[in-house]
């Protein structure tokens, strides 16, 4: 790929308020900027900003690879701005033609700049057609993926919101924990907990850690936030599945559970809540 | 002026907050109840907030001012209905709401209200 | 990053407490942010909102919807021309109280955002911003 000479670059960053003056016109007759979703400003901000980060990326040795370091900060930017304008409803088109019309302006400036040498303009005409189509198509191929992506997460997150709360009886829920509770996961866990609480009007919530290999002081933290959280909201909580090792974990690290039961397994917790609800059972000899 | 409606029943009294209250009508709210809780002698305060998503640090001092000044003249005070977010933003908040007893609605929070105070 | 979106609301009087939470709710609810998030950024809005007019003499909040990396993000910033914070270690510390009441609601503030800025000083006015990201 052909390389923006020194001598464009320096031109590009002494006529840069004409030529952003002039890309602006072009989105303009396109109506890109007469679109009440953006507002003008912005526009012009992020045209100021798309210059300077070419402009800085050409600069360098890697100027003929947009796939190479020095072109991050500019692949990044088009990512972002991609993204922001298809929340906002527009397509992948829009954020290329944000780019293609930059190229008129900037042909505009090599014609003036090397209308004695024929050879240096062919080169530069071709460097920059090379660059931008490469950024334009590069920009429509994240809008792709990033398009896969937010689907992706959105199975997840309905995969993760069909957690295992389950009602054990009238006013007690019970929530079995499995796997190592790393933050995200958990916190999305414990909240549907809470929803279900309000939800079902239980009063005693087990959540079973049978399952949870270990504790450290950030899950305790994060079961003991839970635990508050539900007593706020009026009912309370039983922590069972607490093995011995575990145990002996919480009271090494010195943590204080502030009066929370806990019980080794979910049968005892059971009893417990429902001894609380006033709930008792007869064997019939 | 306007002013938050305060339900007697009986010797309690009830509260449901519904809208977004600026600091001046929970101030407001503040100083009614407190007399109302002298004036009937009232022996416990429900305070609905089911229709609240939002409780941020002025509101949690006024449930805790409430509760306090209802202990003085020996009233317990029972908030009910705490969202769900609410309550994980308390906590990470850090507000505490000492002397506060919780209840996830109003008939519970009657129902606890029948109990004396802390029984298992 | 991108600026997706901005303005900006006064907070000079009390009723613009309940305005800006209103707003912020709007802007969070247009970001995407789940209920608990929303929450969590209305709440510290609430708290620095009301800073800014009792603490703060009245003043303003720039807000601004933000595109990074995939992600999208809700940034506030809250700032006046007031007296300014004599000791920003001491004001991040909890507990810690001016006038009356619990604390000026920044080390709250701080633990329900993601990203947490705080610019003062005696006679140069205060300046927190902060950012919410989805």
């Amino acid at each position: 790929m052909a390389a923006l000479q020194q001598s464009t670059l320096d031109a590009i960053r002494a006529e840069e308020a004409e030529l952003l003056a002039s890309w602006s016109a072009n989105l303009d007759a396109l109506g890109a900027t007469r679109d009440v979703r953006i507002n003008q400003q912005v526009v012009q901000q992020q045209t100021r900003q798309f210059l300077g980060l070419l402009v800085a990326a050409a600069n360098t040795a890697d100027a003929t690879d947009i796939g190479a370091a020095a072109f991050a900060d500019v692949r990044r930017f088009l990512e972002d701005l991609s993204r922001s304008r298809a929340q906002q409803g527009f397509d992948a088109q829009h954020t290329a033609s944000f780019i293609f019309s930059l190229k008129r302006p900037l042909f505009a400036l090599v014609q003036r700049l090397y209308r004695s040498d024929a050879e240096a303009l062919a080169s530069q005409v071709w460097a920059i057609t090379e660059l931008l189509d490469a950024l334009g198509l590069h920009t429509v191929r994240t809008f792709q993926k990033s398009r896969e992506d937010i689907i992706a997460r959105q199975q997840e997150e309905l995969l993760e919101l069909s957690t295992p709360v389950v009602k054990l009886w009238d006013g007690v829920l019970a929530l079995p924990m499995i796997g190592t509770l790393d933050s995200q996961r958990t916190q999305v866990v414990m909240e549907s907990l809470l929803q279900r609480i309000v939800e079902t009007g239980s009063e005693t919530a087990i959540i079973d850690i049978t399952g949870v290999p270990t504790v450290d002081t950030l899950v305790a933290q994060h079961l003991l936030k839970t635990v508050t959280a539900i007593r706020l909201m009026g009912a309370d909580a039983i922590i069972s599945g607490v093995r011995p090792q575990i145990a002996q974990t919480i009271v090494h690290l010195g943590l204080d559970l502030q009066g929370i039961v806990t019980k080794a397994n979910l049968a005892d917790a059971l009893a417990l809540a429902l001894k609380r609800q006033g709930v008792s059972f007869e064997r019939k000899s | 002026m306007d002013r938050i409606p305060i339900l007697k029943m009986g010797d309690l009294l009830l509260v449901t907050i519904q809208v977004d209250m600026h600091d001046q009508l929970a101030l407001r709210l503040q100083d009614d109840l407190t007399e109302q809780i002298r004036a009937i002698s009232a022996r416990g305060v429900l305070i609905d907030i089911s229709g609240l998503d939002i409780v941020d640090s002025f509101i949690g001092r006024m449930i805790s001012t409430i509760a306090g000044l209802a202990s003085i003249m020996d009233a317990r005070t029972v908030l009910v209905g705490m969202q769900p977010a609410v309550a994980i933003t308390l906590v990470e908040l850090g507000l505490t709401l000492p002397g506060v007893e919780t209840a996830l609605d109003v008939d519970r929070g009657m129902r606890l209200l029948r109990t004396p105070r802390d029984t298992p | 990053m991108i600026v997706r979106e901005s303005g900006t609301h006064d907070v000079t009087a009390e009723q613009h407490v309940v305005l800006a939470r209103q707003l912020v709710r709007r802007l969070a609810v247009q970001c995407g942010l789940r209920l608990v998030d929303q929450t969590k950024v209305v709440t510290a809005a609430s708290e620095l909102a009301r800073n800014t007019v009792i603490y703060g003499g009245g003043g303003a909040m720039d807000w601004a919807i933000l595109d990074r990396d995939g992600r999208t993000g809700l940034r506030l910033l809250f700032r006046d021309e007031g007296p300014g914070i004599p000791n920003l270690d001491l004001a991040m510390t909890d507990g810690w109280t001016s006038g009356s009441g619990l604390g000026l609601g920044l080390t709250g503030a701080r633990r329900l955002v993601d990203e947490f800025e705080l610019d003062s000083a005696p006679g140069a006015g205060t300046r927190v911003s902060i950012i919410k990201w989805t």
